[in-house]
């Protein structure tokens, strides 16, 4: 059967509705606002979305699966303020350890990272060996998280960093900010995984089925605790890159942004039944968002109404994504 | 009064790149069984979804008691009096029984201005249409609870409910024991004298015979021709089904059993009414039946050998070495492959691609480096089984939910050739299957069992099992109660026999 013209133009509009929606709301702000099409507004947009990448990123292997994490804002907090902690200048007046010298921004990055992967096994043993469910298990986690965030800064705010970890988000390499270059790096990373390796294939077939997986011979439980192991590390690594982005941090940062992370990879394409999903999905989801908060705030919509613009488009986004799978019949 | 309960006419449906329906018809005489057939994939059930609501037809007309009527959803379907018993029971296994029953028009009773439901009628009722049916189970026993054979009672009981004119049985015993066939069959005898008009659709030939009284047959999408039930021979059946002459039904193997493979020894569940004490052996080169009712744990039994089920007690030999199985990974290294019974459930992978749903079992040999898969020998292995199977799709990245039932079958043998077992166990390989997909299965077995490979086929079809096994076991509640290895003791009496020791 031949599909007609019509029908292809339709699909099309059908498949790709948000991202034609917000193509035009880029130009149309483009033309009305002044300075929206710089360089230097396309590479703030950029650093904007490069955290928020390599969060969505982490999310999209928890939703693939069927599952979510709820967890990740709250981890993002832990990493920042760790990070923080571990890079503030010795003359800094409200230094957190007076007496120690900061450390190797990388061997710092490495602690978070270590870290946060540690809290994200624990979460992952529980949803794989103990069958809690993925909501859940990250709920209590979040919490966890979240409690020994504040104990461990005091529930204070952290600054006063040393050059080099802000330089992570200042210094460029070819004229882009290296916080840009660890997203792009992160989602080779991802595509990799997920395209590449055992482990990215058995992430899909755990959520497309997961007891036909079982049967398969898929070893579930560990990829899952690989999954949110994996995840929780990108969490750290998104909570280090906004503290170096912010030049500072609180247990309050990245509070939030796994709802976001959340609805930009479905806005992007990836199914919370699981089993469906791209990396290009998440790079999508996370562009189609901050595109239309900085849209949003040049064509000067009250801020407040903004959060009402981004619940339409979750709605419609995701009403528009599932006609693809449920078109069938 | 018309001559025809129900008819369908002129009707076409597509989907996007298939035309699954082309100008088909339908016919049904009040009080008969009007047996629907054809290969898989040559759009019967289709044709019932249209007719049920479930799919809008793009073009066609049905007309019930004469009278033109508009069928746009399931509801509209069954306030028009037309039932139907799913191919793949959907109903709420959480919930009770008459919660099932009465899904969508519950009982309701008013306490004021509050509409209530009558949860004491609704049970009562329960009771009633069940003992209709032959059945004497608890209304307020949660369903999921039931076998898939009391299950479908209930879906009956559910139709009968409904004091339903038209019923559509769609592959209703392909899951059922012989007992539970023969409670059906008495239950649609009695729809029949009550003027009922009947779809059932099987691929089971000797039922067909049995309790049809007129055939349709439907060949890729369009209507081949109608007849009375008993102007046919099954082969000619076949021959329409098909379009050519199938010449033997169960292909001759032509090697014998070798040197024992696996020793299965005392395998007892940790479940009481499960398997207990099970010993069997295996040989090379053998296809080993494993015969019994519905319920005869027999798919159990080989959840335990593989590791998806816990075992309280018993050995696994292969090549004589005790191996200690788990999980299905260590079956797998042991060199033991399974093909689930439910391949919606744990079989199929529906939202992945047929590479990857070949794949999935395999990725450990395609390796580059140790870690990285190789994509292009990978594709070569699914594309020569997709060949060598002659699985019907455009490409191996087509979705296998998109596929018929026997070629996402023949999918999930694909993934275990590629893996290579030493024994495969095939749990109702051929279930709900048409006739030329289960003759290549067929080959396929003989095949494996020609290289040397050792096959343990779980059949409730009793031909099935007596035409393809070098041997079987019959089992009953859990216990090997027969094995039956000489060629003239195998007959359905001996089987029956033994599958009904308690």
């Amino acid at each position: 059967m031949v599909k007609t013209k019509q029908q292809k133009i339709k699909d099309f509009l059908i498949n790709n509705g948000v991202i034609i929606v917000m193509f035009i709301l880029v130009i149309y702000t483009g033309f009305t606002s002044d300075n929206f099409f710089t360089s230097n507004n396309l590479m703030n947009i950029l650093m904007n979305m490069s955290s928020r990448l390599v969060i969505a990123l982490g999310i999209a292997g928890c939703v693939i699966t069927a599952g979510c994490d709820l967890s990740a804002g709250r981890m993002i907090g832990l990493g920042g303020c760790i990070a923080g902690t571990l890079l503030q200048r010795m003359d800094y007046s409200g230094k957190f350890f007076p007496d120690m010298e900061p450390l190797n921004v990388f061997v710092a990055l490495l602690i978070v990272m270590t870290i946060c992967a540690a809290f994200g096994t624990i979460t992952g043993f529980f949803i794989a060996y103990l069958s809690v469910p993925p909501f859940i298990a990250t709920l209590a986690m979040m919490e966890i998280v979240y409690g020994l965030g504040l104990i461990y800064t005091n529930a204070t705010p952290l600054g006063g960093y040393v050059k080099a970890y802000t330089n992570v988000s200042n210094g460029k390499f070819l004229g882009i900010n290296y916080l840009i270059w660890i997203a792009i790096i992160v989602a080779a990373i991802t595509w990799f995984i997920f395209n590449m390796t055992r482990h990215g294939k058995y992430m899909y077939a755990i959520g497309g089925n997961p007891q036909a997986a079982e049967v398969a011979g898929v070893p579930v439980k560990k990829t899952l605790i690989l999954i949110y192991m994996k995840a929780a590390a990108m969490y750290g690594l998104a909570g280090f890159m906004l503290g170096a982005k912010a030049g500072g941090a609180s247990v309050q940062l990245g509070y939030g942004y796994e709802m976001e992370a959340i609805a930009a990879c479905t806005i992007g394409g990836v199914s919370v039944t699981g089993g469906r999903g791209k990396v290009s999905s998440a790079i999508i989801g996370v562009a189609v968002f901050e595109l239309l908060k900085v849209a949003l705030q040049y064509l000067g919509v009250d801020a407040n109404a903004q959060y009402i613009a981004i619940g339409i488009v979750i709605f419609v986004a995701i009403s528009l994504d599932i006609r693809k799978y449920i078109a069938k019949k | 009064m018309s001559e025809y309960k129900l008819e369908l006419k002129g009707i076409c449906k597509s989907f996007p790149g298939v035309k699954a329906l082309d100008n088909v018809q339908l016919s049904l005489r009040p009080g008969t069984v009007h047996a629907l057939m054809g290969e898989n994939g040559a759009g019967k059930s289709t044709l019932m979804k249209c007719l049920f609501g479930i799919y809008k037809m793009d073009a066609g007309e049905i007309y019930l008691d004469g009278e033109k009527v508009e069928i746009n959803n399931p509801d509209e379907a069954m306030k028009h009096g037309i039932a139907m018993v799913h191919q793949e029971l959907q109903p709420v296994p959480a919930r009770s029984v008459a919660e099932n029953l009465y899904l969508g028009r519950f009982p309701t009773k008013n306490i004021g201005p509050i509409k209530m439901i009558d949860h004491k009628t609704m049970y009562a009722e329960t009771e009633k249409w069940l003992k209709e049916v032959k059945m004497d189970f608890d209304p307020k026993a949660q369903l999921g609870t039931l076998s898939i054979g009391q299950m479908q009672s209930v879906e009956i009981a559910k139709a009968v409910s409904q004091q339903a004119r038209v019923v559509i049985f769609d592959e209703p015993t392909s899951s059922l024991s012989d007992n539970e066939v023969e409670a059906l069959f008495r239950i649609m005898n009695d729809l029949r004298d009550k003027g009922v008009a009947m779809v059932y659709i099987s691929h089971k030939m000797d039922e067909i015979k049995r309790i049809a009284d007129d055939i349709t047959v439907m060949r890729d999408g369009t209507y081949v021709g109608t007849w009375p039930a008993a102007e046919l021979t099954t082969d000619q059946i076949i021959a329409k089904m098909v379009g050519r002459e199938l010449t033997n039904v169960y292909p001759k193997k032509e090697t014998t059993p070798g040197e024992v493979i696996m020793e299965v020894k005392n395998l007892s569940s940790i479940h009481e009414k499960s398997f207990q004490n099970v010993s069997f052996t295996l040989r090379k080169g053998e296809i080993l039946g494993f015969g019994g009712l519905v319920g005869a744990q027999r798919t159990e039994l080989m959840e335990g050998i593989f590791g998806i089920r816990k075992l309280a007690g018993g050995e696994v030999y292969m090549h004589g070495k005790k191996v200690k199985i788990k999980h299905p990974i260590d079956a797998m290294n042991a060199g033991i492959g399974l093909i689930t019974e439910d391949r919606r459930g744990n079989g199929i992978f529906g939202c992945l691609s047929i590479k990857d749903n070949v794949g999935v079992s395999v990725y450990n040999k395609f390796l580059k480096m140790g870690f990285v898969l190789d994509h292009g020998r990978i594709n070569k292995v699914v594309d020569e089984s997709i060949k060598k199977l002659s699985i019907k799709t455009p490409s191996m990245k087509e979705h296998i939910a998109n596929l018929s039932g026997g070629n996402q079958q023949k999918v999930i043998v694909s993934r275990w050739l590629a893996n290579d077992p030493d024994v495969l166990i095939m749990d109702e390989p051929t279930r709900g299957i048409d006739v030329g997909a289960k003759h290549e299965i067929y080959e396929i077995m003989n095949d494996l069992a020609k290289q040397g490979k050792a096959i343990i086929m779980i059949s409730s079809e009793m031909s099935e099992l007596l035409g393809m096994s070098d041997r079987v076991c019959v089992m009953c509640n859990g216990k090997l109660t027969g094995e039956i290895d000489k060629p003239e003791e195998m007959t359905q009496a001996n089987v029956m026999n033994f599958a009904t020791q308690f």
